[in-house]
């Protein structure tokens, strides 16, 4: 059976079905990350003491996270566009470029900051400020780690459809970039968030 | 597929807002840095540089300033939850002069050094 409305508009909606399916899962993720960062608020507001952010996390390594991340979400509109435009080379290009710095990240996150930290016996259980700290920055990555798998898949056997229906393929490469776009949206409140506030 | 021109045209703003976030970014860091006194002000300022750079991602990366109507539907619902969700629960530790209740989460916050 074949899925309506992948390459067309509704005529209801105007969207092609993928688009507006991963709207709503995005309002789903809002809500999900919403309620990490309401108990985060929660837990600090009634708290007689909270660490300062800059004190006890790597403010450097957490900047240029941001960075890798921001370039990404332009390296995988740059991948949409040259699909668009019928540049396969140069959408692997930027697809392998988002892959990378996905991974990049991940790889930052993990040698340059939980490992010395659970080194240093700051594992979750430790307080509060590290719980919420392992717990938001640990879903976020789970998340780029979803990315960097449907990214890896499109740059992979995904990429045969290209051959058979090259716009449907461009609004799977569209619908995966808004994904992306999100979670850079969620490290950009996350990151001044935990890392850069006072203390109390 | 759209026309060659546009795409151009498209990609020129991509990076355009991307030097913006990279501004911001430095913008946001440095905030950091500079004494404010207050807790509130340091907050409302990082929030306000966050909001910022959110609303470039979403407005121009996720193209959410021309969608159609349903997805702003569907995101206003998402917002009017989302602001139950957070004053609902604030309305467990504060009490009616605005003061936190230090008692409301004693269990947890005993965990913090």
């Amino acid at each position: 059976m074949e899925v309506p409305y992948t390459v067309k508009p509704r005529l209801d909606t105007g969207l092609y079905n993928s688009k507006l399916g991963i709207w709503l899962f995005l309002a789903s993720e809002v809500m999900l990350f919403g309620a990490l960062f309401s108990s985060y608020i929660l837990l600090r507001a009634a708290a007689p003491s909270w660490y300062a952010g800059p004190d006890v996390l790597n403010v450097p390594i957490g900047t240029l996270n941001t960075l890798i991340l921001i370039i990404s979400s332009v390296t995988i509109l740059l991948s949409w566009t040259s699909i668009r435009l019928n540049d396969l080379k140069k959408y692997k290009l930027y697809m392998g470029a988002t892959i990378f710095l996905g991974a990049l990240f991940l790889f930052i996150k993990v040698y340059f900051e939980y490992l010395p930290k659970i080194d240093h016996g700051h594992i979750p259980s430790e307080n509060n400020f590290y719980a919420t700290y392992y717990t938001i920055t640990g879903l976020h990555a789970i998340h780029i780690i979803g990315g960097l798998i449907v990214n890896l898949y499109f740059l992979g056997p995904g990429l045969k459809m290209y051959n058979k229906e090259p716009e449907r393929f461009c609004n799977r490469i569209e619908t995966a970039g808004l994904y992306w776009h999100f979670v850079d949206i969620v490290w950009i409140f996350l990151f001044p968030t935990i890392y850069l506030l006072p203390g109390s | 597929m759209s026309n060659s021109k546009n795409i151009k045209e498209e990609i020129n703003q991509y990076i355009k807002i991307f030097i913006a976030l990279g501004v911001l970014t430095v913008i946001t860091v440095a905030i950091a840095y500079i004494e404010v006194g207050k807790m509130w002000i340091a907050v409302l300022l990082a929030m306000i540089v966050a909001t910022m750079k959110g609303t470039l991602v979403a407005g121009f990366f996720m193209h959410l300033f021309h969608e159609k109507k349903i997805i702003y539907l569907f995101l206003g619902i998402t917002l009017v939850l989302l602001c139950a969700l957070f004053f609902i629960t604030f309305g467990s530790v504060y009490n009616q002069v605005g003061e936190i209740e230090q008692g409301v989460i004693k269990s947890t916050s005993s965990y913090i050094h």
